[in-house]
């Protein structure tokens, strides 16, 4: 017996104002701004950043191996974001990884090609709805909750591909991490996909308000008579299976399931992404349209460094740096200080 | 005041069971040579497990003890080796380095109010950048001084021996335990866990133990990276990778509520003689497959989690919630999905 789709009192035309729009989000702007901030760089480092080329029936471009690489991250932000917004986190979900890709990968030697992949994202569903029932029905703090199968998901991955990498030649399941649809490779296509089908269940219905009431205060949302088990459960699920599907394009794409390190610490890249894309930790708000620039911030800045010709040695300490400038740009506190000398004078 | 020990016995029981299995099965599990080898293999991550305990005390964590363990080990070694600097001046750097490091990660989640997660996770990937710009080798060290430390131990009369590392930590570990139970700083960091407004309202310093506290994890942190350089003469800009998690396991295996507030230091201690054992346990068997350890790891995490719920929300009345959520009918009292 969970939430009812309330549909809105009065239907409001949608009229867009992009300037309007941004003046509302002041925290858009610099979100989008880093990104732009970040391209131009991009650019000034490699002439032919921008271009894309067609060769062999497929695009090719930096712009286009960014949405490609990022795909993966793109997915399991949008399922972190849900996760945020109810004041959660999921840790867990390069683990997820590792046994999706485990489970399909296993299973493919032997089976139709929809069958591992169902199962796959089946065991992706079993451990985002696992996590569901930790956090939601046993009320125990997310992080702690997720942190369980972030450490026992490696070994069920290992004990699945009993220790070893498992490879594989199927056409149909590497299709999906290494395809091309209409000169695009196929992730791009999955991961928007995914992101619009998820904008459309939350922002079309009621969910999404429920969502963020219930990361505002999820005891205030209980006694309003909203099912705050049910939108936790269901957010963990959401993010299980994302997780699944980027774990089908990890494994799609090397053709492999490796249980040490595929998605390795992309948990930490899916949360960065999110805080980036202005989420805050404590809950209550969300934008999933912000939070895939801020996946797309990552990427951007890794493919940069790596056209960069910088040795490959630079690119955590620049990626800390960078983000860290980021996050205090968005940092209240930080602007006030900053700006404080500024203030004194015009006032 | 009950339920607060409880845990920790709990800890203390499941470590005995342990304990007793692997005696009950290889009879060399009585020796002092086990324990002293776990507690030579365990002195890096137990000394940085010390440090971890406070920040999660005060209602934080700390997710750059992994990098920083790895940074200390490449630092300490390209200076010795590279530059032929004596061992001790480089601890000493490090250590002064260490410090900085925390106390800018503290002032930072202090000053901007961004979540320590974002912070010491920035702090992950700068640690851990900085040793991969020092060198992306291995290199080992082959400096007198660290044979001599390795000579330095104490010999039990069944063959074991207490190596220096394994003292660092009990050392480590003793003063971990003064600090927090009989000083003013200890008191500090629980009041800010239990409750940072009231500890605001009673006048704690937060900020300088908000910055003391990530400043001793870091501290530690780089203290085990040395206790790892001297464990494994070498420095490597990937070693210790997820350190950070094996460390918060410990702390959480050993009672300390992620919460903050409540939990000792002691526990801490209990929990990594349990990884420990399990290792060992692993090893001797030899049948048995190394993801086993942290299947075992994950499922004593759960036991203990599930435990302090039980024990904090007041055990049978916790239960009967549980029952009453899941058959709305008989809910009455409508029980309140209260998160953290």
């Amino acid at each position: 017996m969970s939430e009812k789709i309330v549909k809105p009192v009065q239907e409001k035309k949608v009229t867009f104002n992009v300037w309007a729009w941004f003046a509302a989000n002041k925290r858009a702007l610099w979100t989008l701004a880093a990104l732009i901030l970040i391209l131009l760089v991009n650019r000034l480092i490699s002439p032919t950043f921008f271009t894309v080329r067609y060769q062999d029936g497929r695009l090719l471009g930096s712009i286009i191996e960014i949405l490609n690489r990022g795909a993966a991250v793109m997915l399991l932000t949008t399922g972190m974001t849900l996760v945020i917004a109810t004041k959660g986190i999921d840790l867990s979900v390069g683990a997820v990884i590792a046994i999706c890709g485990a489970v399909s990968a296993t299973l493919i030697a032997d089976q139709p090609p929809a069958v591992a992949i169902l199962f796959g994202l089946g065991a992706a569903l079993l451990c985002g709805v696992w996590n569901g029932v930790l956090v939601a029905v046993f009320n125990i703090q997310p992080i702690v909750a997720t942190l369980i199968l972030m450490v026992v998901g490696r070994g069920i991955a290992q004990m699945i591909t009993n220790g070893q990498i498992a490879i594989f030649n199927d056409p149909t399941l590497s299709f999906i991490g290494a395809g091309v649809v209409f000169g695009l490779p196929f992730p791009i296509f999955l991961s928007i996909g995914v992101l619009i089908v998820v904008w459309l269940f939350v922002r079309r219905t009621a969910v999404g308000l429920l969502i963020e009431s219930v990361g505002a205060n999820d005891r205030a949302s209980f006694y309003a008579g909203i099912n705050a088990t049910m939108i936790k459960l269901m957010v963990y699920t959401i993010s299980g299976l994302c997780a699944g599907i980027a774990g089908l394009i990890l494994t799609g794409y090397i053709k492999g399931a490796d249980a040490n390190n595929a998605g390795l610490w992309t948990e930490l890249d899916a949360i960065l992404a999110v805080v980036i894309g202005g989420t805050s930790l404590n809950g209550g708000r969300f934008n999933l349209g912000l939070s895939m620039i801020g996946a797309l911030i990552i990427q951007s800045l890794y493919t940069g460094i790596l056209i960069s010709g910088l040795p490959v040695e630079f690119n955590l300490v620049v990626k800390a740096i960078v983000i860290l400038f980021i996050l205090l740009l968005q940092s209240d506190s930080f602007r006030q200080i900053v700006l404080q000398p500024f203030r004194r004078k015009t006032a | 005041m009950k339920s607060r020990i409880l845990p920790l016995i709990a800890t203390f029981v499941v470590f005995v069971l342990l304990y007793l299995v692997g005696f009950q099965r290889f009879d060399a599990f009585g020796t002092t040579k086990v324990l002293s080898n776990v507690l030579t293999d365990k002195a890096f991550l137990g000394i940085t497990a010390v440090g971890m305990t406070f920040v999660i005390l005060s209602g934080g964590i700390d997710l750059s003890v992994g990098s920083v363990i790895a940074f200390t080990g490449v630092f300490c070694a390209t200076l010795i080796e590279n530059s032929g600097w004596h061992p001790l001046v480089v601890f000493g750097l490090s250590l002064v380095i260490g410090a900085c490091f925390g106390a800018a990660m503290g002032a930072v989640i202090y000053y901007f109010k961004i979540p320590p997660f974002i912070v010491t996770l920035s702090g992950q990937f700068l640690a851990r950048g900085m040793a991969f710009v020092i060198t992306t080798a291995s290199v080992p060290v082959t400096h007198p001084f660290y044979n001599e430390l390795g000579n330095l131990f104490i010999r039990f009369p069944d063959k074991g021996k207490l190596s220096f590392v394994a003292m660092l930590f009990l050392v480590v570990l003793l003063l971990g335990i003064v600090l927090a139970h009989f000083t003013r700083f200890g008191r500090n960091v629980y009041a800010i866990g239990g409750n940072d407004t009231a500890a605001l309202l009673l006048g704690v310093p937060i900020r300088n133990t908000t910055i003391g506290i990530y400043m001793l994890s870091s501290l530690l942190a780089t203290l085990g990276g040395i206790a790892y350089s001297l464990y494994t003469d070498s420095g490597y800009p990937l070693a210790a990778t997820g350190v950070e998690m094996d460390a918060i396991a410990a702390v959480v295996i050993g009672g300390t509520l992620l919460t903050g507030g409540v939990g000792y230091v002691a526990g801490t201690f209990i929990g990594i003689l349990i990884q420990g054992i399990i290792q060992t346990y692993i090893t001797f068997d030899g049948t048995l497959n190394s993801w086993w350890a942290k299947i075992a790891i994950g499922f004593l995490l759960l036991l203990f989690i599930a435990l302090q719920k039980f024990l904090t929300a007041g055990g049978v009345v916790w239960v009967r919630s549980l029952f009453r959520r899941f058959m709305p009918g008989t809910a009455k009292q409508p029980v309140p999905a209260s998160g953290g």
